[in-house]
Formats: C-alpha cells, sequence, structure tokens
C-alpha cells in the first residue's frame, strides 16, 4: 500500500511545515530562527530516507556483506547530511548572534515593537 | 560556581578523557564512525565544559583569543594548502597521490589524514569560538552598553 | 511488523510532539531544553536508519552545541514570549498547500528502503562502497603495513604472535588506499572539493560570530 511505502517522507513533510509555521506566524524573533532549525531537520530526515535500504547496515566495511551494495546504507545521502548537520548549526550560531544584537538596538525582539521603532 | 566542589573536581576529572575520545574519533575517522566533524565537536566539548564550571576568564587563560583565532585560520589553510601543494606538483587539485607518487594507496591515506586534521581543528575552534562568544556579558542587557567582565577581556 | 517500523514509528511520533510543542510553549528555555529532546530523538531516529555518522554527529552537535548556544542566547535577549493570538489562518493555509503539493510530489517516488531504487542502485553509489573509482592498486612491494602487503596474514608487530583482534580481521583490504568507513571515504576523498567549501563556510560563520559580538577594547 503506499501509505506504507511513503510514510516516512510523509512526517519528514509534516516536520518540515510544523517549522515553517512560526517563520509565518509568530512575532518572536526566537521562535523563528527554531523554526528553521525544525525545518531543516526535516530535510535532512527526508533525505536520510530516501538512502535507506531495506536489511541494510551501517555503511562501514566488514566481511559478511563484502562489497555487495544492497546489504549496506547508501553512503551518500549520509556523507552530504553530516557536514550540512554542523553547516546548520553554524548559520543558526550567525542568526542568533543577529538577533542579540537587533535586541541590543531595539530593546526587543518581538516583530511589531521592531516595525514601530524603525517608523519613528 | 565556586561553592559547588563536585561540579568542579567532577569536571576536570573528566575532560582529560573527553579530550582523548575526542581525539580518537578524529584519528579513527576511517575506521570506525567518526571523522573531523564529529571529533572536532566532542574536543571543542571539554573544554566548553571546563569554560562553563569554571568560568570565562579561566577557560580564556587555557585557550588564548589569538590561539584560537589561528587555529581556526590554520585548519581551513591545511585543507586548502594539501590541494594547492598536489596542484603544484603537477595533478589535479586534491589529487592525493601525488603526496608520495611512488605507492599511490599509501598517499591516499596520508592525504585523507592530514585533510581531516585540517576540518577537525576548524571545527572545534569554531565551536569553542561561538561558545565564547555568546557567553561574554553575561549580565542581562539594558540596551546600552552592557558591564564588562569582572576579570576584564580575556 | 518488523522491528525497524514498530521503533520508527514510535520515534517520529515523539519527534512530532515535540515539534508541535516547541511551536506552542512560550517560555523560551524550555523551547531551549525542547530543542535538545528533538536532537537527540533525531539521533535515535537515524540510528535505527543504520545511518552511524549522521547520527553521531547530531548527538554532538545538535544536543550539545545547539542547546549551549541557545541559552547563551537567551540570556541576552529575555527569556518570556509575549503572548499573541492563537491562529494565525493565512500561515496555515499556505503550510496546508505547501504541504499538499509536496506530498502529491511524492506519490511518485520509490517506496521506502527499496533496495533496488534509483538512489541505491545507481552505478555512482555503487562505486563509491566498491571503492573501485579510479584507484591505482600500490606498486608491488609497498604497501602501509609493518612489511606485510600480503592481505590474508593478520598485521602484528615484528616479532610478535598476532592478536585474536589481528587474527580475526585477517584478510580485509584495510591497507592500500581502502578505507573501510565508505562515508569518509566519500567526503574525504571522492567528494573532497564539496568539503573543503563546507570547511570554508563553517570557518566563515565563526568569524561571522567575531565580528558581530566582540566587544573591540580600546
Amino acid at each position: 500500500m503506499s501509505i506504507i511505502a511513503h510514510y516516512n517522507y510523509w512526517v519528514a513533510i509534516l516536520l518540515m511545515m510544523i517549522g515553517l509555521y512560526p517563520v509565518i506566524a509568530l512575532p518572536n524573533l526566537i521562535k523563528k530562527v527554531v523554526g528553521l532549525s525544525l525545518f531543516q531537520t526535516g530535510i535532512f530526515l527526508f533525505y536520510i530516507s530516501i538512502g535507506t535500504v531495506a536489511g541494510g547496515t551501517a555503511p562501514i566495511f566488514h566481511e559478511v556483506a563484502g562489497r555487495d551494495p544492497l546489504r549496506y546504507t547508501n553512503s551518500l545521502p549520509t556523507a552530504l547530511i553530516l557536514t550540512a548537520i554542523v553547516v546548520s548549526v553554524s548559520t543558526t550560531a550567525v542568526a542568533l548572534a543577529i538577533v542579540v544584537n537587533i535586541r541590543r538596538a531595539y530593546g526587543s525582539i518581538e516583530m511589531p515593537d521592531i516595525e514601530n521603532a524603525d517608523q519613528e | 560556581m565556586r561553592d559547588q566542589s563536585i561540579l568542579r573536581v567532577a569536571a576536570k576529572s573528566m575532560t582529560p578523557f573527553i579530550l582523548v575520545f575526542g581525539l580518537y574519533v578524529i584519528f579513527h575517522g576511517d575506521i570506525s564512525p567518526g571523522g573531523g566533524f564529529q571529533g572536532g565537536v566532542i574536543v571543542a566539548s571539554a573544554f566548553i565544559l571546563y569554560g562553563l564550571v569554571y568560568g570565562g576568564a579561566e577557560m580564556r587563560r587555557v585557550i588564548p583569543r589569538w590561539l584560537s583565532d589561528t587555529l581556526l585560520a590554520f585548519g581551513v589553510l591545511l585543507y586548502a594548502g594539501t590541494g594547492t601543494f598536489t596542484l603544484l606538483a603537477g595533478y589535479r587539485f586534491l589529487d592525493y597521490t601525488a603526496l608520495l607518487p611512488g605507492n599511490p594507496g599509501t598517499g591516499e591515506v596520508i592525504g585523507m589524514t592530514l585533510v581531516e586534521y585540517g576540518v577537525g581543528f576548524t571545527v572545534s575552534m569554531v565551536m569553542i569560538t561561538i561558545y565564547n562568544e555568546i557567553s561574554e556579558g553575561t549580565v542581562p542587557d539594558t540596551g546600552s552598553q552592557p558591564p564588562g567582565e569582572a576579570g576584564g577581556n580575556g | 511488523m518488523p522491528s525497524f517500523d514498530v521503533i520508527n514509528l514510535v520515534l517520529l511520533l515523539m519527534v512530532t510532539l515535540v515539534a508541535v510543542a516547541v511551536v506552542i510553549v512560550r517560555n523560551l528555555v524550555a523551547v531551549g531544553m525542547l530543542m535538545s529532546i528533538y536532537s537527540f530523538l533525531m539521533a535515535l531516529i537515524w540510528t535505527n536508519m543504520d545511518s552511524m555518522d549522521v547520527a553521531f554527529t547530531e548527538a554532538a552537535v545538535g544536543a550539545g552545541i545547539s542547546t549551549i548556544l541557545f541559552i547563551g542566547a537567551l540570556v541576552h535577549v529575555g527569556t518570556e514570549e509575549t503572548p499573541h493570538p492563537r491562529l494565525h489562518w493565512p500561515a496555515l493555509l499556505v503550510t496546508g498547500l505547501t504541504a499538499g503539493a509536496l506530498i502529491y510530489g511524492t506519490v511518485g517516488m520509490p517506496a521506502f528502503e527499496d533496495p533496488a531504487s534509483p538512489a541505491n542502485s545507481n552505478r555512482v553509489s555503487i562505486g563509491y562502497i566498491r571503492q573501485d573509482v579510479e584507484k591505482t592498486p600500490d606498486a608491488p612491494g609497498h604497501g602501509t603495513g609493518p612489511a606485510v602487503h600480503d592481505a590474508t596474514q593478520p598485521v602484528a608487530a615484528p616479532g610478535q604472535p598476532a592478536g585474536p583482534v589481528a587474527q580475526e580481521h585477517a584478510g580485509a583490504d584495510y591497507f592500500h588506499g581502502h578505507v573501510p568507513n565508505f562515508v569518509t571515504a566519500v567526503i574525504v576523498s571522492y567528494r573532497a572539493f564539496d568539503t573543503m567549501f563546507e570547511t570554508a563556510v563553517i570557518f566563515i560563520a565563526g568569524l561571522a560570530m567575531i565580528l558581530f559580538l566582540r566587544r573591540r577594547t580600546a
């Protein structure tokens, strides 16, 4: 059945949407940054689900499975997501640094207050 | 944290083990799960634990600002330098067989090790820098110039 | 139902609940703790899916560094979110439409965990596991072991008998330029160019932290 076959992708999309909602709807800047982080982990889940193999094992060579590619999880999405995780925490750090500076400049991190202060 | 001697003793005795484990993860990245990224983060977490328990000034005494800034750039330089060296030796960029032209297999291993060290340096120093910069001036801000740390800037 | 699916479903359910809680809860310190729990549960999901390197990185980075970073930022900005009207209907509409479009896009995708999917059976992925992409064999008589280039013999210090672990691993081609960890081989050797720029991005993030937040001592 297609639900059993695709449920992992749909949960990943659900996580992405749960992360997208605070970016649009919530006025607090910290919540927006947290929403972006949730969105990113949803994308990672989607990507790794593509590379999983039924009955497979971790992509490290051992003699039982030999060089048979059907016995290992696909190593390529794993490699790409590994660096993406470290890059995502670095960009979250920069985003939080910008939020701290906004707080120092405007005195608040809620969007309506910042917009009012800008229009004065 | 001055009165919490359990925390101070535990942090000080755990730090060498965390460091050794982090270096093990970097060195054995070829054989077991791990590599430069994971090992770099673990090495940084040892220093961050020390900084959390003993204070920012004490952590700055152990890792001075000039050291973390220099090693930050040195990691990327090591990585790109390996690639430029292989380019200048006549091979393609980041073709590790240039490092030991007699046996290309060993050259690959040497190249991978050097590059992992570069990644480990950069990632660990970036995590330490992130923690230090975000935790300086820990008094809640009143919007204007925040009061400096009691020990001054490192 | 195979145990993989049971564990996967339970963990995914917990992850979704924690994600909804992160959006709803107003105390930002609690949000930081919930993000740490979220990262830890994601690490468990990836361990279940046999992606060990990703689980390792997520546990170290997400549950460790990210939480410290978040709490450190909260000290500067304040820990309570001001109340706001409960549901933002245009945002719900947009996210619903986007979810619908994405789900429509995944209907044609191969089934989850299919070994014959195009991602798992193309020439490049198989080449990374067989590690025969442009590999030249060592010159005869050379190798990285201690003067033993016959991979069927266990490796031991000269003059010593081989220990049990070495005998167990005899016959594995750990030397001669092949690394057992395929993910490290992909990151560091086959896709080394990408990793160089990822490292540069991490370096730039550290640089940006210094430029944004470091006080100039007069």
